[in-house]
């Protein structure tokens, strides 16, 4: 098993294109090959602010609530930037975004349940 | 039979098929770990104030990890823009070091962080009894400060049949440095590097303890929620391993031979879900690890 895979890393394969379309291909690799200095990018952008995170928790914003919404702006940033170009979703087919805006109004309904936990209409 | 639409997109969504299947399931994993999320915001609001522990992890392991874990986000979609590229050999390397660095930061959760876990000990004082134990608590320096009170004294228990022994009236614990020296005022908000007990042992009477526990799920909601979420965050991630596994044995070598574009598009939605892993370790990191 290991000699087969030995052999196919030591040259590169010549695959049959999927479409029967060289051109195409061509023009795809193109494509993708103008995104790879973004994903890298992105990779050392969401690194430094893993560091930049560590280092906000270290100070002391006031009160323990401002730490957290200040550790989860950048969280949510850092998540928008892995949603948006390492998972595509700049530029994504409208049926994706169909499904996402369900989830997103279902997953919003789940973080106001706790609100509703709290919400007392007697003592209140 | 062939499945259709596996390279080509269906006309009506517009998506080759794997494509929407894998948002669905991408979707249905949001609320999976939503509910879980929106628990442990719904635990912690409503824990008593002090109670919600702190820096209780390691902070530098858990920075390595959340390293490694987005360097592999970043050689996943290196191997999927290679397979499009045709660039059989690169896409074979990207694979591999996302394979590595997946089992890296399995590794460093079970061999690791979680047994750490497993050796600590801590033991809750009653409330009537806090006074007994001033010395280990430091309540009255904190009550100064404006802080809330600390009821836990933990550390290693250096007589573990204490645990099942009726017979031994109390705990011996080697301390955590916040109990060994709860008056200075660095402890006021406990270390974050993970710094080893200290030599000095505390003895407590099993009576004076109000409940008694390794740093398991049992021990706090805090650890309760931390194995739970990071324990499904980690079976996630094997999940992911063991796909990538397969796709870089020669099955997927086959499988580019045959039709490059349908191995390249299942390593996209393995990145998909993999970048989506990433994306849930990128909230709890800092919700565990820092705040």
């Amino acid at each position: 098993m290991m000699n087969e895979t030995d052999e196919t890393i030591t040259g590169e394969i010549a695959p049959v294109p999927a479409n029967g379309h060289a051109e195409h291909d061509e023009h795809v690799a193109h494509n993708v090959a103008k995104h790879i200095r973004g994903y890298l990018l992105v990779g050392l952008t969401l690194l430094t602010f893993t560091g930049i995170t560590v280092g906000l928790s270290y100070i002391n914003f006031g009160t323990q609530k401002a730490n957290v919404a200040i550790a989860m702006l950048v969280a949510t940033f850092k998540a928008g930037l892995v949603a948006a170009i390492f998972m595509h979703l700049w530029s994504e087919k409208r049926m994706i975004y169909r499904i996402l805006m369900f989830t997103a109004f279902f997953v919003l309904g789940l973080f106001f349940l706790i609100y509703l936990a709290w919400y007392d209409p007697i003592t209140r | 039979m062939e499945i259709p639409y596996t390279v080509t997109a269906r006309p009506d969504t517009g998506l080759w098929n794997a494509k929407v299947g894998i948002w669905l399931f991408l979707a249905s994993e949001v609320m999976l770990f939503g509910g879980l999320f929106s628990a442990y915001v719904f635990l912690r609001l409503d824990a008593d104030p002090g109670a919600w522990p702190h820096g209780l992890l390691n902070v530098p392991v858990g920075t390595m990890n959340t390293a490694i874990l987005i360097a592999s986000s970043v050689t996943v979609v290196m191997a999927w823009a290679s397979l499009k590229m045709r660039k059989f050999r690169a896409y074979w390397w990207y694979m591999l070091v996302t394979i590595l660095c997946g089992v890296i930061f399995l590794a460093v959760k079970l061999v690791y962080e979680w047994p750490q876990k497993f050796d600590h000990f801590g033991a809750f004082i009653k409330k009537d009894k806090l006074e007994k134990y001033e010395k280990y608590l430091g309540n009255h320096h904190l009550a100064e400060k404006g802080l809330a009170p600390r009821t836990e004294v933990s550390g290693h228990l250096h007589n573990k049949e204490a645990l099942h022994d009726e017979s031994v009236k109390e705990y011996e614990i080697a301390m955590d440095p916040v109990n060994a020296d709860p008056t200075n005022p660095a402890m006021d908000r406990p270390h974050f590097l993970y710094v080893p007990p200290t030599d000095k042992i505390a003895t407590i009477e099993k009576e004076d303890v109000e409940y008694a526990n390794m740093f398991l799920p049992k021990h706090s909601a805090y650890f309760a929620s931390y194995f739970t979420i990071t324990g499904l965050h980690g079976a996630h991630v094997l999940g992911g391993v063991i796909v990538f596994t397969y796709l870089w044995l020669p099955v997927g070598t086959k499988l580019y031979k045959r039709n490059p574009e349908h191995l390249a598009n299942r390593v996209e939605v393995a990145g998909l879900f993999w970048h989506f892993v990433d994306l849930v370790w990128i909230f709890v990191f800092p919700l565990f690890y820092l705040l």
